[in-house]
């Protein structure tokens, strides 16, 4: 009989040896000795045998016992996604080296846009899923400790050592606390594999194997007598035929499935802790085979254990006990080692793993909030961290040891399991979808979460501590507040489904549901779609996304922070290493945007990606996703449309471009065909006079007797011509200056009325006055402040104009003033035939005359008034609608000095 | 595929057809291990019942058989992958 106080020295002795091999490979790594042994696929594949716990070693056949072969499911869904690693495992362990991911809640915030938020979330709901479970492998290693001190099996010198449950409990708790605060916390930077775990880890499967092939191997062979005989003590046993439900069996498998995945110690080990992508291939075949073995034995242990065992024995312990009741020692104590390898070695990783996610996401977060100054302060930020991790350690273990006080480690293995494997699945949908589908968004994952897990709490966890424990009978029976449709077994008044498949199915379907509806119509943030990008196509590019515009970030703050994470060495190393890369060697390096990128992923590999975003975001200030940066990420069709509308726009420009040259041409030419136009009639008008001058002048002087008469006649003429040459010459002068914007006006102050007096009165000085003219003073008397003889000049032209072309009988014009809107406007209006329209268009032209028009203009009166207006800031223009010629004269505000005392006002400048 | 050659030499195309093996096989196990849930049930077929050690038999022999598959594609392939694969290993960090 083994006594409990040689056990209880076996086991330290195993602790201790435990304790060395982490110690060797630990000094190992850091001399770079035995890389061969560390980082093989073995090892690999080992450690992803954490799977398998005490619920695996003990539960299993208690499982088995119970439910026949139900419990291969836990071990079938993990086998598949093993086998299927091409699918799913590939793109994680890419993404977990590309992106530096330190955990699953790392992965699914950093997934979606480093939010902080859906880390808190993913590792609140991680540790509420996993606590029951470290508290079953507490739980399983007391149960096997009260195996050993039962009263029969303690020999005499064990009689003083009362057994006490709790205190048990507690020595293994600190145990595993130790052990995971020496090998888990030493390093800061998680990717740096914890070599002394992994070693330990794998140590401990292939103890857990070996014990439980052996008591396997000792019941057919040594108890049943063989194969043969087994398989027939198996269908004559109570297990004896296939009864399990094809509802049970299909969830399980998919649970187990989702939880291989999703659980955070299997993260740990298989994504963070992977040292080659190559040994996921070897894994992919060789843990199947790990698995396969692990339950062979199960089945036979539980058939003979039920026929050997009294009624009555725990079957959760048969793997213990019968070995015991047979005497074999040896057998026992190596079982017991076996069980004792499973739940630590859980624990361990499980702890290291949660205490990661609890620092990096809950506990710096709330640092470097409550730090004044942010990340920038002077202190080493690594003691923060590392004591962080060793708190949240505690924490953890503390956590499991007070569920396993308060369950009062009651209730079967496999129910606790299976518990928390539905807890952790929730994480599949947001995981699955942000590793697949480029639309998941932040806001579908945290609505998926919350509803998938809100459900688990509600249909399985609360209803797993029994009626009136949480839920009252009432809320089973009639449902959460009275309402029928929420009853925890029966949702939506669906009865009679199996209560795991119902909690399983109604969880998984309604996150999936939320998840991809909310994704559907939400839209995510740039860094969000960025990160979705680089996700979704981890395989295809190993591009790295651009977020930082660096251009504010100071290499020394930088380095300050990084050394206080990083610590002194590793910093400068680093910083070295990409100083070097930039050809700037003995120098900080240059913060670009790819050198920021780079210090993210190395911090974020010690303190995770939301918290290593905040504080590289506090030196340089923001991120900046560039239209550039958008654009990359973008698939082809989007390119392809930026693209063309690129050149959409560019040949807008051009047909811009080609159209301006073709007005710029036609205005050339116009110009050309106008100065043609006028030398032609400039030539032409000269010429006219000079002729007549000439000829008048050869008669005078050739000419021997003329009357004197004649002679006067001639005389006259040729003065007459010269005058109208002297007015055209005077005309073009006056119109070359004003084109040219040569003239200088000289301001005076005048009231209207007085200046329109007198252009009237000048131009009609002369003339035989048949022309009446009537003008309207305007109301109030407008003071005008402009170049008065200019203006008078126009004027006198208008009224002249109205004087040679108005053919009516009784000719009359109107002159009518009023103030319009910016300024003021003078109309004359004349009562003979008007223009048509297309003279209206000529009619400012220069030497345009009006067909018929008797009177010896030159056709440069208007075009004249019309430089004229334009000089003073006004203009003129003909005022279409009316029944004779009119025009109207505009002068801006600024040309009016004050509108008389009656207004009272002034006009606004 | 809009782009890369109609044809391929023997050997890629035989690759290639692994690979396609390697993404089925999970397909594979989740069909033959989902097959029990055609088995009649004790209580609706008392007399038709599958035995125990048949149900053990067939799982742990289709377990036997994947792993089997799973190894061999492994030992054709790993070449070809792991030539894929090697040039990621110059992590920057």
């Amino acid at each position: 009989m083994v006594g409990l106080n040689q056990l209880l020295f076996v086991c330290l002795t195993y602790v201790v040896f435990l304790f060395g091999i982490a110690f060797l490979a630990e000094r190992a790594a850091v001399q770079g000795r035995g890389a061969a042994i560390l980082r093989s696929p073995l090892v690999y594949t080992l450690s992803l045998s954490i799977y398998c716990t005490a619920w695996t070693f003990y539960g299993a056949v208690g499982y088995a016992a119970r439910s026949g072969l139900e419990y291969l499911t836990i071990y079938l869904g993990p086998s598949l996604v093993m086998i299927g690693w091409w699918w799913i495992l590939r793109r994680l362990v890419s993404i977990g080296r590309s992106q530096r991911v330190t955990s699953i809640a790392d992965l699914i915030s950093s997934r979606y846009g480093k939010s902080n938020m859906l880390a808190i979330i993913v590792t609140l709901m991680a540790v509420i899923g996993v606590t029951p479970y470290i508290a079953l492998q507490l739980q399983s290693v007391v149960l096997s400790l009260s195996i050993f001190a039962t009263p029969e099996t303690m020999g005499p010198d064990d009689t003083g050592a009362a057994f006490s449950a709790t205190q048990a409990a507690f020595w293994v708790a600190t145990g595993l606390a130790l052990f995971t605060l020496l090998f888990g916390t030493r390093n800061l930077n998680v990717n740096e594999r914890h070599h002394g775990i992994v070693i330990a880890v794998a140590v401990e499967a292939v103890v857990k194997l070996v014990a439980l092939m052996a008591v396997g191997i000792f019941v057919v062979w040594g108890l049943a007598g063989g194969v043969a005989e087994t398989f027939a003590r198996i269908d004559a046993s109570k297990i004896g035929a296939w009864e399990v439900q094809g509802s049970r069996w299909a969830t399980l498998t998919v649970l187990s499935a989702a939880a291989f995945l999703c659980l955070p110690r299997m993260f740990q080990v298989m994504v963070v802790e992977n040292d080659d992508e190559r040994y996921l291939q070897i894994a992919s075949w060789a843990f199947p085979t790990y698995l396969m073995l692990m339950s062979l034995f199960v089945v036979p242990i539980a058939v003979v254990g039920l026929d050997l065992l009294p009624a009555g024995s725990n079957p959760d312990l048969f793997v213990l006990s019968l070995p015991l009741s047979q005497n074999q020692n040896g057998l026992a104590m190596l079982s017991f080692l076996g069980g004792f390898s499973s739940a630590t070695s859980m624990v361990i990783v499980a702890t290291l793993a949660l205490s990661t996610m609890v620092s990096n996401h809950i506990v710096m977060p709330i640092w470097l909030a409550a730090q004044p100054k942010g990340a920038t302060q002077s202190g080493d930020v690594r003691h923060v961290v590392i004591l962080a991790r060793r708190m949240s350690v505690l924490f953890i273990i503390a956590l499991g040891f007070l569920y396993y006080r308060a369950s009062g480690g009651s209730g079967a293995l496999a129910a606790i399991g299976t518990i928390s494997f539905g807890g952790v699945a929730q994480f599949l949908p947001a995981m699955l979808g942000g590793l697949f589908w480029r639309g998941a968004t932040r806001n579908g994952a945290l609505c998926g979460l919350a509803i998938g897990f809100a459900l688990w709490m509600f249909t399985m966890l609360l209803p797993s501590f029994g009626v009136d424990a949480v839920l009252s009978k009432d809320t089973f029976d009639k449902g959460l507040m009275g309402l029928a449709w929420l009853r925890p077994q029966a949702m939506f008044g669906i009865e009679g489904i199996d209560p795991t498949v119902h909690a399983v199915f109604w969880s998984l379907s309604l996150n999936l549901l939320a998840f991809t509806l909310v994704s559907i119509f939400t839209f995510p943030e740039p860094i969000e779609r960025l990160q979705g990008a680089q996700f979704v196509n981890v395989l295809d590019h190993s591009g790295t996304s651009r977020v930082w515009n660096a251009s504010v970030a100071g290499s020394e703050d930088l380095m300050i922070m990084t050394q206080r994470i990083l610590g002194a060495a590793d910093a400068q190393m680093f910083f070295a290493g990409e100083a070097r890369r930039q050809g700037l060697e003995g120098h900080l390096p240059e913060p670009t945007p790819d050198f920021i990128q780079a210090l993210e992923r190395e911090l974020a590999a010690a303190v995770g990606a939301a918290t290593a975003h905040a504080m590289v975001s506090q030196i340089v200030g923001g991120t900046s996703v560039s239209v550039q940066d958008l654009l990359a990420v973008a698939d082809e069709s989007a390119q392809m449309l930026e693209y063309s509308s690129q050149l959409e726009q560019k040949s807008q420009q051009l047909s811009e471009t080609a159209g301006q040259l073709r007005t710029a041409n036609e205005k050339l030419t116009q110009l050309s065909l106008q100065k043609d136009a006028f030398l032609s009639q400039i030539s032409h008008e000269l010429r006219t006079p000079m002729t007549s001058i000439r000829s008048f002048s050869e008669i005078l002087r050739d000419a021997g007797s003329l009357s004197p008469e004649d002679k006067t006649r001639y005389a006259s003429i040729i003065h007459s011509e010269t005058i109208r040459l002297t007015r055209l010459l005077d005309d073009l002068l006056d119109l070359a200056v004003l084109e040219n914007g040569q003239v200088s006006l000289h301001l005076a102050q005048n009231p209207l009325q007085e200046v329109l007096e007198r252009a009237v009165t000048t131009a009609l000085a002369g003339s035989d006055g048949q022309l009446s003219v009537e003008i309207m003073s305007s109301d109030p008397p407008v003071t005008l402040n402009t170049d008065l003889d200019r203006l008078v000049q126009v004027f006198i032209n208008l009224v002249r104009n109205a004087q040679k072309y108005c053919l009516s009988e009784h000719p009359a014009l109107r002159i009518t003033t009023h103030l319009v809107e910016g300024g003021l406007a003078i109309d004359f209006i004349d009562n003979g035939e008007g223009l048509s329209r297309d003279e209206q268009v000529v009619i400012f032209e220069k030497f345009y005359r009006a067909p018929g028009a008797q009177g010896d203009g030159a056709g440069l009166g208007l075009a004249i008034c019309h430089e004229i207006m334009t000089r003073l800031g006004g203009r003129i223009s003909y005022l279409a609608g009316h029944d004779g010629a009119a025009f109207r004269v505009f002068l801006p505000s600024d040309a009016l000095a004050v509108v008389g005392e009656t207004g009272g006002n002034l006009v606004s400048t | 595929m809009p782009d890369g050659p109609v044809f391929l030499e023997r050997r890629s195309y035989r690759m290639r057809r692994l690979m396609d093996a390697i993404r089925l096989l999970p397909f594979l196990g989740l069909v033959l291990w989902m097959v029990p849930l055609v088995w009649p049930l004790p209580e609706t077929t008392p007399t038709g019942a599958i035995a125990m050690s048949t149900a053990l038999k067939y799982i742990f022999g289709i377990w036997i058989l994947l792993i089997t598959l799973c190894w061999l594609l492994w030992r054709r392939t790993r070449i070809n992958v792991g030539d894929k694969v090697a040039p990621k290993q110059g992590d920057p960090d």
